[in-house]
């Protein structure tokens, strides 16, 4: 244990990495699932101890490729910050695998399952990758990882418009990935350097000299990874992949793709341009709080306006995502710790609920709002797990989702953006009608046909739906381990820079 | 003062014995005896141990639970003072009165899906304790909001369309005016005082200017939607569409009450009445109170629907309470919180009748009433113990408050306020003692003259609650000295409280702020 503890960074994207070698060359989905579970868990458990040293020792872990130094060879770097979202993705990712048996056995055609965990694997391998590494390259590597990958996610679904989500994604995605890739190469002009931690260093005197290719690799690198992350209005390509995905694809995706790319967002802006030249000579953080609260309302509404379950959820998550980044844009302490506490927050709710529709669409026919009709009465444990959920989406106090809330607020009021704490409550308000409107059908309609013969899934999908939705309550009572972290993560971010 | 527990202890009591009701009830969903014992028992249990804490508070403990940090400044910990305490022996006692005249009235009716009503109205109940009892803004909110959710299911029991439309407007107007204005005053007040505990005398004292602690007041008195000031009192007549008991208890006392007890709690314990009074920023709440008394008196005129007149009629006299807050003297909060108690009890009793009339005869119109006193004797009679109660006049409960809130007016030199007062007391004799009148001396429809009409009541358990609840308003009249003693030991944290702490304020203390 003690020879591997220096290596964890890099075991962390080894272990998802080698489980889908193996499980690449399976042919039965049961052993490919029992391959991916042992990965995931694995990788859950190396997140949990990355996370314990980090804290324990208060500095961030280096670690270096094959032992050549910085900024020569590749390094892999943990902090408070992604020691946090290394933890709850891989979290979710291993939550998801009981689940993810019968749903996938279900929804996947039986020759396809192996590789179905193959990408899921692939998938987390690159989110992980992203998040550990210190190396601007290299993330661009694991970027590309994780999106190949989850356009072959999605392009499983059962529905054939899952291919031409699949297709829109992927079109997307490369310019975004190429975006990025643009804003990488005009740093390594100016400073010399694909160290990220390097790079913050250097490009202080770089900016003096090079002001325009500076600020035009910050240009493209934001406007790459603002098309990952799904902010508004680059967000058109989600609703679709979400929809459309299989069931566990969607749920793991929805609770960790954007999260990673709002991390690889918040790392740019303030660990590696810092807040000197991103927030005081550029309006950026107009541009965030401006587009954030459009995301914020203007997707909410088109929540309620949508017929589809899944796709409803989805403008959610552009919605909430809207809220992350707020938070970003105010860039003051609370505001930032409201942000990165609303990754695990919302990850953890947007998770549960995705896991909710997958296990309806497991007994009954159809994602339409209206053949969900009286669902509450046939799967009350599901249904109620969904509202309890959909009162984290809106924010009731108790839930994990009024924290996020609490802090984005008062960091609204530390800067005096007061009219974005309306903002951010009418967003709520919205959200009662969109979470309200799937209780009325649920639960005052006749069961329709389609939900005429469903009755609760196994306890294989039961109990980690369940697990989820506490921990959407528990994040609501007890945040020493979210909000505290992400406090820290927060102070870090704020206070290591040149103010 | 040995009590049989602790005051901490007895808190947690009150929370978690509705909540464990709320777990067991479900187990005995075969078994409606059984299910009905374990409201009850959970109901007396609770009103047991309300009862016990009180002379804790009485002697002027002030206990404090502490259960955990959320996030810092934001703790959930519990307090009880008198206001609270009042709040809770109203809403703990009538529990059990109601939980009798439930049984009769779900059984007598043949409901649907009884198990999951007393399921909610357990969790209700022990949301309206955590209101009492919440020792900061962060806590009185959660259990807000819980209130709001757990009630949400009981209004629209019936599922039908319109009892959907009604748990909309319900919904949407009290989750919207807490989330849209209620959670940033609270998050407002945090960043300004730095704390979100309850104080006496307020926490706002000096880090404000008057224009926003009026501003300030104004998101705190609209964003508690549950005390019905006009405009956001729509969601009261929506709610009428749920079952009289859910009506009688949730919309008479539990839900409404708790609304204007966190006005008076948000009045007294966050801003202060003296500071309030320095900044002159409650001047416009005195307006708007008292427009919405007389305004509701006069829609509840026109509402030939009872329940609909006497939702009405609750709209308007909870802005008697939040007008209380409003005059923000001594007399007048003591008067408020007395109004809490006195209130709840004669509407309580009003809605008993009302729901009485509709399982008995299945009337729920005022003009279909002619002569029904003459079936129902019992329940006509109550409900004009209940109206004359409402109405202020001796010898029942609701005269004392009445009288307090008027001197409240007349101390804080409001003379519009005390005519307010006035006004509104025709008012009530105008819309309810017809509705008495005419069961008691019209003909009855299709009755033969002179010949004697055969009674028939409610159950015998709504008549039982019936009975109790008329009865305590009579009671309340001659034992009103306790209350008022509880309602004037709330530490206002003025300069004067000696003074202010006496049961009869003087008319000579007049302030001179007048309008």
């Amino acid at each position: 244990m003690t020879a591997l503890e220096p290596h964890l960074p890099i075991l962390q994207v080894l272990a998802p990495l080698f489980g889908a070698l193996i499980t690449a060359f399976m042919s039965r989905g049961i052993r490919a699932w029992v391959v991916a579970s042992i990965a995931a868990w694995a990788a859950a458990a190396i997140a949990g101890l990355l996370l314990i040293r980090v804290i324990m020792i208060q500095e961030p872990i280096s670690y270096v490729m094959g032992n050549w130094g910085v900024p020569w060879g590749i390094e892999y770097r943990v902090d408070m910050l992604n020691g946090f979202v290394v933890f709850f993705v891989t979290l979710v990712a291993a939550v998801l695998m009981p689940y993810a048996r019968r749903s996938v056995a279900r929804e996947i055609l039986p020759h396809q399952q192996a590789w179905f965990y193959t990408m899921y694997l692939l998938c987390l391998t690159g989110l992980l990758g992203i998040t550990v590494t210190g190396d601007a390259f290299n993330v661009f590597v694991f970027l590309e990882i994780s999106s190949l990958s989850t356009y072959a996610l999605i392009a499983l679904g059962q529905n054939r418009r899952a291919l031409l989500a699949a297709y829109q994604y992927l079109i997307v995605g490369t310019i975004g990935a190429t975006f990025y890739v643009i804003g990488v190469g005009l740093l390594f002009l100016v400073t010399g350097s694909l160290n990220l931690h390097d790079i913050s260093g250097l490009l202080v005197d770089a900016y003096a000299i090079y002001p325009r290719p500076v600020l035009t690799a910050l240009a493209f690198m934001i406007a790459g990874i603002s098309l990952k992350l799904a902010l508004f209005p680059l967000h058109l390509w989600l609703p679709n992949a979400y929809a459309y995905a299989p069931s566990t694809a969607a749920a793991f995706l929805a609770g960790t793709a954007t999260k990673v790319a709002v991390y690889l967002l918040i790392r740019i802006l303030f660990s590696v341009f810092g807040l000197s030249l991103v927030f005081r000579g550029l309006p950026i953080a107009e541009v965030l709080l401006i587009l954030s609260g459009a995301a914020m309302v203007i997707a909410s509404i088109a929540a309620v306006f949508e017929r589809n379950a899944k796709k409803m959820l989805a403008y959610s998550s552009v919605a909430q995502i809207g809220y992350i980044t707020l938070g970003i844009g105010f860039a003051n302490q609370s505001g930032l710790t409201g942000s990165i506490v609303h990754l695990l927050n919302h990850a953890v709710t947007k998770t549960t609920l995705f896991m909710c529709l997958g296990a309806i669409a497991y007994r009954a026919e159809g994602m339409r709002l209206s053949s969900l009709a009286g669902i509450g009465r046939k799967m009350p444990i599901t249904s109620g797990a969904f509202v309890l959920a959909g009162l984290s989406i809106i924010g009731v106090p108790g839930t994990a989702g009024f924290i996020s809330k609490w802090y984005l607020a008062l960091g609204a009021i530390e800067d005096g953006y007061w009219p974005l704490v309306f903002l951010i409550v009418a967003s709520s308000l919205i959200a009662v009608i969109y979470i309200g409107r799937f209780v009325e059908v649920a639960y005052f309609r006749e069961p329709c046909k389609e939900v005429a013969d469903a009755y609760e899934p196994p306890s294989s999908m039961i109990l980690p739906i369940l697990l989820l939705a506490a921990a959407t309550v528990y994040f609501g009572i007890d945040t020493r381990a979210s909000g505290d972290i992400a406090a820290a993560a927060a102070a870090a971010l704020l206070g290591g820079l040149a103010q | 003062m040995n009590g049989f527990a602790a005051p901490e202890t007895l808190i947690a009591a009150a929370l978690v014995i509705p909540i464990a009701a709320a777990a067991l009830i479900p187990a005995f969903f075969r078994a409606p005896n059984l299910r009905e014992t374990v409201t009850l028992t959970a109901a007396a249990a609770l009103a047991f141990v309300v009862w016990n804490l009180a002379p804790y508070i009485a002697s002027g403990a002030r206990p404090t639970l502490h259960v955990f940090s959320v996030a810092p400044s934001l703790d959930l910990s519990f307090t009880v003072e008198p206001l609270g305490m009042l709040f809770a022996l109203v809403a703990g006692t009538l529990w059990i009165v109601n939980s009798i005249y439930s049984i009769g009235y779900m059984r007598g009716h043949n409901e649907p899906r009884q198990t999951s009503f007393y399921v909610c109205f357990a969790v209700a109940l022990s949301a309206a304790m955590g209101i009492a009892f919440a020792g900061n803004l962060f806590t009185l909110f959660i259990f807000y909001e819980l209130l709001t959710l757990s009630t949400y299911p009981l209004v629209t029991h019936k599922a039908t369309p319109e009892a959907m439309n009604g748990g909309r407007v319900y919904l949407m107007l009290l989750i919207g005016t807490s989330m849209v204005l209620l959670l940033p005053a609270i998050v407002i007040t945090g960043v300004l005082a730095g704390t979100l505990d309850f104080v006496p005398g307020g926490i706002l004292d000096g880090k404000t200017t008057p224009l926003v602690l009026s501003l300030l007041l104004g998101l705190f008195m609209f964003g508690i939607g549950k005390a019905a000031l006009m405009p956001f009192h729509r969601w009261l007549p929506s709610a009428m569409v749920a079952p009289t008991p859910v009506s009688a208890l949730l919309h008479a006392v539990a839900v409404v009450k708790a609304g204007v007890f966190c006005v008076l709690k948000v009045v007294v314990y966050v801003f202060g009445i003296e500071t309030l009074v320095q900044a002159d920023a409650s001047w416009w709440l005195i307006w708007i109170a008292s427009f919405t008394v007389i305004a509701a008196s006069l829609v509840a005129m026109r509402q030939d629907n009872l329940k609909a007149r006497l939702a009405y009629s609750t709209v308007s006299q909870l802005s008697y309470i939040v007008l209380g807050a409003g005059l923000a003297t001594a007399a007048s909060v003591s008067g408020g919180a007395m109004h809490i108690a006195m209130h709840a009890v004669g509407k309580i009793t009003l809605f008993f009748c009302a729901g009485a009339i509709y399982v008995a005869h299945h009337k729920t119109e005022v003009s279909q009433l002619d002569g029904i006193g003459r079936l129902m004797p019992v329940t006509m009679g109550a409900f004009l113990i209940g109206a004359l109660s409402i109405i202020g006049l001796p010898p029942l409960g609701g005269t004392w408050s009445k009288l307090f809130l008027m001197l409240g007016a007349l101390d804080a030199g409001y003379m519009i306020a005390a005519v307010v007062f006035m006004v509104s007391s025709l008012l009530n004799i105008a819309y309810l003692l017809p509705i008495a009148a005419r069961a008691f001396f019209k003909p009855l429809p299709g009755a033969v003259e002179g010949k004697k009409v055969a009674i028939a009541e409610a159950p015998l358990a709504c008549q039982i609650a019936i009975t109790i609840s008329a009865a305590a308003c009579i009671v309340l009249f001659f034992a009103a000295q306790p209350i008022a003693d509880f309602a004037s030991s709330i530490e206002l944290g003025t300069t004067h409280a000696e003074s202010a702490a006496a049961p009869t304020p003087t008319v000579n203390g007049a302030r001179s702020n007048g309008p």
